[in-house]
């Protein structure tokens, strides 16, 4: 009975805590909060002084007008493609040399993951020209196979899946193996399985990181029918004058999917990037 | 491993005869099971790694036009970005004020809110996912998002100083003021992946250090400069460094809100790297300029590899 009176000053100073983190964490949406603002306005109210947050009317047909504007459809298929499929590449390969690093003895290995350490340093921009030399010499200037390969065989997802598999026992293989397991099937059937944190924290960064890329598609591509999403939007603001309240309903439906799976799998995200202390920058 | 060749081998296996050339050729699959195992992953990385930065070194000493054929120059392109293209120091420097500014201020935001969503008992994620939120979101659109919302007439910044009677300047339009909004965008943009590192840095701190502490009357603040600080150091310089190295490659913003103006106050070292390849064609120049880039990272890597010792505290 005495306890509840007792914690008083302490509730008060808890309420004005949780108060203020609150309003922070609204001013820290607030750039979000506009953008979703300005995309419901009617387009002659876009430009007021001073700014308001609401139209007279909620215009949902900015959505339709902007998904009909530029082919978005393509840009959305597109950025689904290049990005589902650099996943799967990005975690069936490095899963395969991660094993091979965290569980095997060869010739070359120390070297070899020293290679892949050391490249971790040298920054993407290093490599986009003569890339680009290289997609053109293949022919493959504005394809998929250009949008994909280069992030498809990640040094950094090799080393992430390396440290996990350093962390998982090696008993159960060891058992395994006993009976008569393959080394494919060692990998296929145990370690993979006991792994899906850490595919999934490597999944959803390489996921994120392709769908959000804009440097390397900004080269590669040349035509409607190969853009994604992040040149799509901001293809908005070259075409005579920025349309904002299309390309701000432009950005919303860009950032649906990334929501999405983030929230569907926030523990690993945040479980990846504490692992590694990298994410996908 | 030895248990498991004895028991292939022992004498209950009723065909002992064959076992022997198997033997042999067992232990040739055992020698190249791990190469088969890279072979995918290394192929990929040979092409698309490995063979454009040598690529990319070799290119650094040719003139090479995209349509016209490459000219080999020696040190040329070097010599000519330190001495001759004043647009690449000031592009340099751009770049360097960028990191300066950005980099403690990032972690000054992020610290704090890690600290604070520590101290609180319930629904942290939930405020944890708020702040997290911007990361998710296209830098190209985080970028346009910012750019309307600096717009000088019609943006909320603008319109929220107009409440107390303060003309806000042309954010992204003033020499002054870019390259600061660049910063502060970059710093929303930017700042939940350390947040989220220093929050399970946090949580890996005993208690029973602030216990110890507090029964000694230390204060508050106190506590977070001898206790949080110093055990938090080691991950605040693996952030540090990550922080620094992204920053360096900053262009998105750059190409989306100024396209490098005004005046090049806004150009970026890889900004000038994608101009002078793709818009100027000076394929052999721009690969120079990479290194150059790689260079400073490096360098300023070891610096702080090297200064380390003076700051970090290791248990």
């Amino acid at each position: 009975m005495e306890l509840p009176r007792k914690n008083y000053p302490f509730s008060f100073k808890k309420t004005l805590n949780y108060t203020l983190l609150t309003a922070a964490g609204i001013l820290f949406i607030v750039p979000l909060l506009w953008m979703a603002a300005t995309s419901l306005k009617p387009s002659n109210e876009i430009f007021t002084m001073p700014p308001k947050w609401f139209g007279s009317h909620v215009e949902w047909t900015n959505y339709f007008k902007a998904w009909d504007y530029f082919p978005f459809l393509r840009f959305y298929i597109n950025t689904i493609i290049v990005s589902l499929s650099t996943v799967v590449l990005v975690l069936l390969t490095s899963s395969l040399a991660a094993y091979a690093f965290a569980r095997m003895r060869f010739k070359g290995r120390d070297m070899l993951f020293l290679l892949y350490l050391g490249t971790l340093m040298i920054p993407g921009q290093v490599t986009i020209v003569p890339l680009f030399i290289l997609m053109k010499y293949l022919g493959w200037v504005d394809t998929y196979q250009a949008l994909i390969l280069p992030g498809a065989f990640s040094a950094f997802g090799t080393f992430l899946l390396r440290q996990f598999f350093l962390t998982i026992p090696v008993e159960l293989e060891e058992a395994a193996r006993i009976d008569g397991c393959s080394r494919f099937g060692l990998y296929w059937r145990i370690l993979l399985p006991l792994s899906g944190p850490g595919l999934a924290a490597l999944g959803i960064f390489t996921f994120i990181g392709q769908w959000n890329n804009f440097l390397w598609p900004l080269i590669i591509t040349n035509t409607d029918s190969m853009k994604t999403l992040p040149l799509g939007i901001a293809m908005f603001q070259s075409q005579s004058g920025t349309q904002w309240h299309l390309m701000m309903a432009a950005s919303s439906i860009a950032i649906i999917p990334t929501l999405i799976v983030f929230i569907c799998a926030q523990k690993y995200f945040i479980k990846g990037i504490t692992m590694t202390g990298m994410g996908g920058r | 491993m030895a248990n498991y060749q004895t028991s292939t081998n022992s004498s209950i296996n009723p065909k002992p005869l064959i076992k022997k050339p198997d033997r042999k050729s067992k232990r040739i699959i055992e020698t190249i099971t791990p190469y088969l195992f890279l072979l995918p992953n290394i192929i990929g990385f040979l092409i698309f790694t490995a063979f454009p930065v040598l690529f990319s070194i070799i290119m650094s000493f040719f003139d090479w036009p995209m349509l016209d054929k490459p000219r080999f120059i020696g040190l040329e392109n070097y010599i000519h970005l330190f001495t001759k293209d004043e647009l690449f120091v000031k592009v340099l420097l751009n770049t360097v004020y960028y990191v300066v500014v950005l980099v403690p201020l990032n972690v000054i935001v992020s610290l704090g809110f890690a600290v604070w969503l520590n101290s609180i008992s319930r629904g942290s994620v939930v405020f944890r996912t708020m702040f997290f939120m911007p990361i998710l979101v296209p830098m190209v659109a985080s970028a346009l998002i910012w750019k309307w919302l600096y717009n000088p007439q019609y943006g909320l910044i603008n319109g929220f100083l107009g409440w107390f009677g303060i003309d806000g300047p042309n954010w992204l339009g003033d020499p002054k003021f870019a390259m600061l909004s660049i910063i502060i965008m970059s710093v929303w943009a930017g700042f939940g992946y350390n947040m989220v590192i220093f929050i399970a840095g946090l949580q890996g701190i005993p208690k029973t250090l602030y216990e110890a502490a507090s029964i000694d009357g230390a204060r508050k603040w106190t506590c977070f400069w001898k206790i949080t600080l110093p055990m938090l150091s080691p991950t605040m310089f693996f952030a540090v460094i990550m922080t620094i190295i992204s920053s360096f490659q900053v262009f998105d913003q750059a190409f989306i809100m100024t396209n490098g103006g005004p005046f090049n106050k806004t150009n970026t070292i890889v900004y000038y790297i994608y101009q002078n390849g793709f818009e100027f064609f000076k394929m052999g120049y721009a690969s120079a300029i990479a290194w150059v880039l790689f260079a400073a990272i490096f360098v300023v890597t070891l610096v702080q590899m090297k200064m380390q010792k003076k700051w970090v505290h290791y248990e």
